[in-house]
């Protein structure tokens, strides 16, 4: 190619690069930067997203903080934390530890299946778990087997349970990735580390806190980092699932940008709602990555 | 040694995670071969798909599923090689900026410019077509894989490019001649996640696509469920069919997927 400039190793000074790199910023400039200032934009701004829009300043932000609704939405967003990455990281620390002492065979078939659930479509996983929640559902039918009947009941459509329902799913999406992660960084944690431990007389809980959880500060960021992202993002299993109800019980922000935007009207108070949540989701990366990484040095 | 009793026991507890883990896949399963109507004998449906494919337009769902897919994976794979070339063998001014920028794209969720890039795309008349749909996903994507690309140039051996300098390559035979082939696992691997991610998407179609005939197929299974009520061998059909492919891809390739998903956590 004319543009070869013979005798120049990569690594040095390339004009080049400009050219190699044109199409992926000129796409992410049009469909990520502008979106993203135009977003920043519309936030300052009372818009219905049709007729005139006027100057706001920082009301839509305010609003957030102050309309029930809205707040509603960023602490069920922080309940489904719990749900999708707390819950998920506890249970796959404590399985792993409690399995980290074989040497197992057949581990490549259970890694398969355990990671399924984190790649099938969302909207398949809500009608699925749609089906298991209904009124006479495997759950309450499993419920009444057990003689539990005073305990079913319809789960999505209950007040008090229709969130934790929607959480359980997140649950089942993440503890898979988490076992699985945790499982294989442990099988890197050399054995004599625990059997140097053990001649000192530590138990199995100092073991785990001295040698597993430092050994897997990388993995925990990881699941961490996937799990918590999920649970504030989600959005296809409250749209397909719940809808945000019943009555405003499991909105989350998504669902409201989207709500706000499309079917309220009220375009700056969406678009606000997604500035935050853009920020939430930096700052929690940041945040757990920055645990992760002190952790390896 | 551990004793043949927790042998067992840790098999137990892998063995239930892994039956919860596949158990909703199964009742889909076992629904979409049922049978709805009263009075029908015989356990395996299998025309639940035909009639799912046909009367519930999942055929249309999953052809234009198709389309975007190959669209969006290969306009960023081909961004992305790139990108990724020049940020992992090249110097040049601003470099460093201008990846960080990209790299601060990939945090950004699709919230954030769905809803002002729907207006903005509305004034050009552009939405409720291929291009609203496809080109937001190719740009995050292109993000991401700039991002996976350059880590594998950077990571790629010197003494090959600089072997094949003194054969006369120029940088771009270098690139397409020796680098892209040799990076045949780490291109797989980009390609899986950008796949499975596209075909996964929900909320930039349902925004931008408002008639029928631009439904992905989760966005059709979702207005489909919205008509019927769950439970119903057609709907868990339908839903048999979006999960397919990947599932199928997944089973394939999983290695790619596992580590794809864990070292590209950032996104």
């Amino acid at each position: 190619m004319a543009l070869a400039a013979p005798g120049r190793r990569p690594g040095e000074p390339r004009r080049v690069a400009y050219l190699y790199i044109l199409p992926a910023l000129l796409v992410f400039g049009l469909f990520v930067l502008v979106p993203l200032a135009r977003t920043a934009q519309f936030s300052l701004y009372e818009w219905n997203g049709l007729g005139a829009s006027t100057w706001a300043g920082l009301s839509n932000y305010r609003d957030l903080f102050t309309e029930p609704q809205l707040r509603g939405a960023f602490v069920h967003a922080l309940v489904l934390v719990v749900f999708y990455a707390v819950v998920p990281v506890l249970l796959g620390l404590l399985l792993a530890a409690a399995m980290s002492r074989a040497v197992l065979r057949g581990m490549g078939f259970f890694r398969v299946v355990l990671f399924l659930p984190q790649v099938i479509p969302m909207v398949v996983v809500a009608i699925a778990w749609r089906q298991i929640y209904e009124p006479n559902g495997p759950l309450n039918d499993l419920l009444r087997f057990v003689g539990l009947d005073s305990l079913a009941r319809p789960w999505l459509g209950d007040y008090t349970w229709a969130l934790p329902s929607v959480g359980i799913v997140g649950t089942w999406v993440g503890t898979g990735l988490c076992l699985v992660l945790f499982l294989a960084g442990m099988s890197r944690i050399p054995r004599e580390l625990y059997e140097a431990a053990r001649l000192d007389g530590a138990g199995p809980l100092r073991e785990f806190r001295a040698i597993t959880l430092p050994s897997l500060r990388g993995e925990l960021a990881v699941a961490l980092t996937l799990t918590v992202i999920a649970a504030l993002k989600t959005f296809d299993l409250v749209y397909v699932m719940t809808s945000g109800g019943p009555g405003t019980e499991t909105t989350v922000p998504s669902y409201q940008v989207y709500n706000n935007a499309f079917l309220l009207g009220r375009v700056g108070i969406a678009t606000a709602l997604a500035v935050v949540l853009t920020l939430v989701v930096f700052v929690a990366t940041v945040l757990i990555n920055r645990v992760g990484e002190r952790g390896q040095r | 040694m551990i004793s043949r009793g927790e042998r067992l026991a840790n098999y137990a507890v892998l063995a239930l995670f892994a039956v919860i883990a596949v158990y909703p896949v199964l009742l889909i399963l076992q629904t979409a071969l049922s049978n709805d109507q009263i009075g029908g004998g015989g356990s395996f449906h299998v025309e639940n798909f035909a009639d799912a494919w046909d009367q519930g337009h999942f055929g249309s769902y999953l052809r234009t599923s198709v389309v975007v897919a190959i669209l969006v994976v290969g306009l960023s794979t081909l961004f992305s090689v790139l990108a990724g070339y020049a940020f992992g063998t090249m110097r040049f001014r601003g470099s460093e900026v201008l990846f960080y920028v990209i790299l601060l794209g990939i945090m950004v969720p699709a919230e954030a410019l769905v809803i002002a890039l729907y207006f903005d795309l509305r004034e050009l008349g552009l939405t409720n077509t291929l291009v609203a749909i496809v080109m937001p996903q190719v740009a995050q994507s292109t993000a991401f894989g700039t991002f996976w690309m350059r880590a594998y140039f950077r990571g790629s051996s010197r003494e090959v490019v600089e072997a094949a300098r003194i054969d006369g390559a120029g940088h771009w035979t270098t690139l397409w001649r020796i680098l892209v082939p040799m990076g045949r696992p780490a291109l797989t691997t980009m390609i899986v996640l950008v796949f499975m991610w596209t075909w996964n998407e929900f909320l930039i179609p349902l925004i931008m696509a408002t008639d029928e005939s631009l439904r992905t197929a989760p966005l059709g299974l979702a207005f489909f469920q919205g008509q019927y009520t769950s439970g119903t061998a057609l709907l868990a059909a339908g839903a048999t069919l979006v999960a397919l492919p990947v599932i199928v891809l997944y089973l394939f390739l999983q290695r790619h997927f596992i580590r794809g998903m864990v070292e590209g956590a950032v996104k």
